[in-house]
């Protein structure tokens, strides 16, 4: 209580001295209750033209001559191929990359060791290159004038310019987003309730299981959402190692660019806003992830505070 | 679980969660968790190894029909007299093509899927792959398989031979006409009732006109727009561009040169977008509304034509221009391999019958064989005078290594502004 | 064995195909290494890239914050849809991006109509560069800083207020340096990640060497020529760049909670 009877004294010696200029501080006053809306509209135009109004062409176009023409462009089988490889490759590379993201960010928070920053900025680089280069490494790889080109070509095994090469491209691509995620909320929560359990007896797994996987799944959760969304849309890299055969190994963004460049663009923005509905779907689903958060956080709020009490 | 420590009051909230979460697992849960622990090992085990089985396994899934069919294709008897399921099975070529002949091999494919199952009876589907000419040969070079190419310029099946080592450097005189089953030129798109009268290659750089045109670095068509206008301004300068062959290093020949260099320069400046490839820069002519007047492949200029609009656009013949050979060739050793050099031989042989030609024709590109093309067909091409790369610049080799590579001529223009 | 694991999967995955990179250009000598990534076409894309993303990012600093903090501290009709839709750039294929920005920005677009009178040119320029580039990078600057300012301790603030300081004072002296490690992270990440931008920009930015060429596009360039040794030079160049920007991004977040430690 005492601190902010100061204040209010303190407050109240402030308004006494500066009695003589109370006019202005009405009208600063009066200012300022403006500002928070005057921010708002501020933030809300901004996002109006960058992020609704792309939004909004994709969806114009694709509806532009009438919902037929619109539901046509999924019929062609070509498409329905470049949808089938897209999941696939998302399929492939979100398991792994989950896998991986929860090992990395185990050993980066539980265990001390030198280099964790560079080992930690070599999970991010993926995130950073230009997906040029990430598809260029693949081909300087795989390619038959690369490393293993000879080889690989004698045994008749084809990675680049085949569904492997795109998974190989995905995986790279999406690699960091599950471990960056999980990594700062493993730090910030330490390894204590693990030894702990440890200490009474738990294996290394079930203190995983039981103890570390409760503690992380929301972040996993949106982990998984970000990974996926990449995943789907990824076009440079996989673009440099497709070879871009129709109705082979083109996923859907490259499919996308065909199609546009075919003057087809209708359906070009039909595939488009197909990406764009996941997208929506996907970030939907993350928004109900952060409620449930929430919920859970206030639920088990309650007992937990009336047991400190 | 711990009791938390009753000193941390409401602030620090954020440090209490993970603690509270726990606690809210309940039976259920824990015993789901539990069972997952045990198959963990397994799963993890599973993702690292499901990369290397699908790098085994998927490639071998469309290389196994291939070869099973390759002894049939080159006993095409054989095959019509032992059994139907073996007709069935479809020989695939993947033909790796450059941008604006999809719409053409997309007809002739099926045309010649028709033609060789009434011969051999066998099923032939076409894969196609399309993008800017020198990228679809590195591609080839890096290890697409294509058992055919179809490209923009000799200089980028030149390169496969070279460095990738594919075929044969002969490639070029294995079918007739160099290898070029079709021809194209290089026209000018304007829009409707030529607002800024444009009749020639001069008209180009009058007044504030901007024209549209892809990089020559990396668009085949490009290159083809480039070389059109210096070779025009040569032979503005010198009236017959056979002075070039006798006499390369004439004065006057120099100073044409120079001549060509300041008004390829001079359109270059005129350019506000520089797609990489052709497709690209009829996108922004005819779909962003940019332009007075797009430079591009007759076949090209047709095309815009047909999707934009006959109210919107119009063509116009310069009077001089260059005659553009794409050729084909067979890549032998991807063929070879697959077992279907001879498919692909005869796929490419196909486009030299007549209906081939037609084909062509109907695509907007000048049949090779003009004699086995209806004559209203040819009707729709307008008479241009044609000059050779050979005749203006000794060749593509040369042509590449004096404009196009790293700190070339067409550098130098863009250095220069 | 976790840490076994991920060492392994690194190498895989990221570091053998990336050092391949670096052994192509081995097989160059430095002098010719040098002549590759010091050209003045491809200073020319060094200077777009770095420019335009360090625009775009600094856009993003000042507008990734105002957005950021609407979200934590303001209840208006549409703000969880507003939330969502931060993480539209990222969800969306660059490539859809590309199109659909150039869309509206060019000379005849939705909004390029009317800057085109002013004798602005958005589409086809540098700005079309810093366009696209601020799309993508939103997202980072927002993550980044959402989680900060919830942490923010309102009291901080009212003392602030209280003790006689304006708005603008209360927001350089009491917010800014609190939320200054984060601003820096989500502006540091927006400008790595616009660094290596390729599928939006190549729509929008009318690709002019020397003018409007990023140098992700010059890579491709070079390929298509044949010129892998170029290509691959450039391309250890931008990775290096990028490795040292997400170094001192991760120094840098290391640092502030070691400090952060130290004064709790």
């Amino acid at each position: 209580m005492s601190p902010l009877q100061e204040t209010q004294s303190l407050n109240n010696q402030n308004n006494l001295e500066t009695s003589v200029l109370k006019p202005t501080a009405k009208y600063i006053d009066w200012l300022s209750s403006l500002v928070p809306g005057l921010l708002i509209t501020l933030a809300i135009g901004f996002m109006a033209l960058f992020l609704v109004l792309p939004l909004l062409v994709i969806f114009i176009e694709a509806f532009k001559l009438g919902l037929g023409e619109y539901f046509k462009s999924f019929q062609d089988p070509s498409a329905w191929h470049a949808v089938k490889l897209t999941l696939i490759a998302t399929g492939i590379s979100l398991p792994l990359n989950l896998v991986f993201g929860i090992a990395a960010a185990w050993a980066i928070a539980k265990f001390e060791f030198v280099g964790k920053s560079v080992l930690i900025t070599l999970i991010d680089l993926p995130f950073a290159v230009s997906p040029i280069i990430s598809g260029l490494i693949f081909v300087l790889m795989f390619g038959l004038q690369g490393w293993f080109g000879a080889w690989l070509a004698e045994r008749d095994l084809q990675i680049i310019f085949a569904v492997p090469g795109i998974v190989l491209a995905t995986i790279f691509v999406t690699f960091p987003f599950v471990a960056r995620e999980l990594i700062p909320l493993m730090q910030e929560q330490g390894s204590d309730e693990e030894q702990a359990a440890i200490s009474l007896g738990a294996t290394g797994w079930q203190s995983f299981f039981y103890i570390t996987l409760p503690n992380i799944k929301w972040a996993v959760l949106y982990g998984v959402i970000l990974c996926n969304a990449r995943a789907m849309g990824e076009f440079g890299a996989v673009s440099v190692v497709s070879g871009h055969i129709r109705g082979k190994t083109n996923t859907v963004p490259l499919h996308i660019e065909i199609l546009y460049n075919e003057y087809n663009v209708v359906a070009a923005f039909a595939m488009a806003s197909l990406l764009a509905l996941m997208g929506l779907v996907t970030l939907a689903l993350k928004t109900f992830l952060e409620w449930k958060v929430q919920q859970d956080r206030n639920t088990t709020l309650e007992p937990t505070l009336a047991e400190v009490h | 679980m711990p009791k938390q420590p009753p000193k941390r009051d409401s602030l620090s909230l954020t440090l209490v969660r993970p603690i509270v979460v726990t606690q809210s697992i309940d039976r259920n849960t824990r015993r789901f968790l539990g069972r997952l622990a045990a198959s963990f090992p397994a799963l993890a085990l599973f993702a690292l190894i499901a990369p290397f089985v699908l790098l085994g396994c998927t490639p071998s899934q469309p290389s196994v029909p291939v070869s099973g069919t390759a002894s049939d294709s080159t006993s095409p008897q054989l095959v019509s007299a032992t059994s139907a399921s073996k007709s069935a099975s479809a020989v695939k070529l993947l033909n790796v093509s450059y941008d604006p002949t999809r719409e053409f091999y997309q007809e002739f494919n099926s045309s010649f899927a028709s033609y060789w199952k009434d011969k051999t009876g066998q099923n032939v589907s076409v894969d196609q792959s399309h993008g800017g000419s020198g990228k679809q040969a590195r591609a080839v070079i890096d290890g697409l398989q294509a058992d055919v190419v179809t490209l923009a310029l000799s200089l980028d099946i030149e390169a496969i031979a070279e460095k990738g080592k594919l075929l044969s450097s002969d490639w070029q005189s294995k079918l007739p006409n160099n290898s070029a089953p079709y021809t194209s030129t290089i026209v000018f798109v304007v829009r409707k009732g030529n607002p800024k009268n444009i009749r020639d290659w001069d008209d180009l750089v009058k007044g504030d006109v901007e024209v549209i045109t892809a990089n020559p670095k990396t668009g085949g068509g490009a290159r083809w727009n480039y070389l059109a206008a210096w070779g025009y301004a040569l032979h503005k300068e010198l009236g017959d561009l056979n002075l070039l062959k006798t006499d390369p290093k004439s004065d006057k020949g120099q100073a044409a040169q120079v001549a060509a260099k300041k008004f390829v320069g001079d359109i270059y400046k005129r350019v506000p977008v520089l797609d990489s490839a052709a497709r690209g820069s009829t996108n922004t002519f005819v779909q962003r509304e940019i332009g007075d007047v797009l430079l591009t492949w007759e076949n090209e200029a047709f095309l815009s034509i047909a999707e934009g609009g006959k109210d919107k656009f119009e063509i116009v013949v310069p009077s001089i221009s260059i005659l553009a050979e794409p050729p084909v060739a067979v890549v032998d050793k991807f063929a070879a391999k697959h077992g279907v050099a001879e498919v692909a031989k005869a796929y490419l042989e196909y486009l030299y019958t007549p209906i081939g030609q037609s084909l062509a024709a109907k695509h907007h590109y000048r049949p090779a064989l003009p004699d086995s093309v209806d004559a209203k067909l040819l009707a729709t091409f307008p008479k241009v005078n044609l000059f050779k790369i050979d005749d203006a610049f000794g060749g593509w080799a040369a042509a590449q290594k004096e404009h196009f590579i790293d700190g070339g001529v067409f550098d130098q223009i863009y250095e220069s502004k | 064995m976790t840490l076994g694991y991920t060492l392994l999967y690194l190498t895989l995955i990221v570091l053998i195909p990336l050092s391949g990179l670096f052994i192509q250009t081995m097989n160059l000598s430095f002098a010719e290494f040098w002549n590759h990534v010091t050209s003045p076409r491809v200073v020319a894309s060094y200077r777009l890239t770095f420019g335009a993303s360090f625009i775009g990012a600094a856009i993003n600093a000042v507008f990734g914050f105002l957005i950021a903090w609407c979200l934590v501290r303001y209840r208006f009709p549409g703000r969880r849809l507003m939330d969502a839709l931060v993480d539209l750039p990222f969800a969306l294929p660059t490539a859809v991006s590309g199109i659909a920005l150039t869309t509206i920005f060019s000379k005849h677009g939705w909004i390029g109509q009317y800057l085109e009178p002013l004798g602005i040119k958005a589409a086809y320029s540098p700005i079309g560069v810093v366009i696209a580039l601020t799309f993508i990078g939103l997202p980072f600057v927002v993550r980044t800083l959402q989680p900060a300012i919830e942490e923010l301790e309102k009291e901080a603030e009212e003392a602030a207020a209280s003790l006689g300081a304006n708005r603008l004072q209360t927001f350089l002296r009491v917010i800014l340096p609190t939320v200054f490690p984060a601003l820096l992270t989500g502006f540091a990440l927006a400008f790595a990640r616009a660094l290596g931008e390729y599928g939006s920009v190549v729509f929008i930015s009318g690709n002019m060497p020397g003018r409007t060429e990023i140098t992700s596009l010059l890579i491709i360039t070079k390929l298509e020529q044949y010129d892998f040794a170029g290509a691959t030079a450039i391309a250890v160049v931008m990775l290096v760049v990028s490795f040292a920007i997400l170094l001192s991004i991760n120094l840098l977040q290391w640092w502030f909670s070691v400090g952060r430690r130290r004064v709790a």
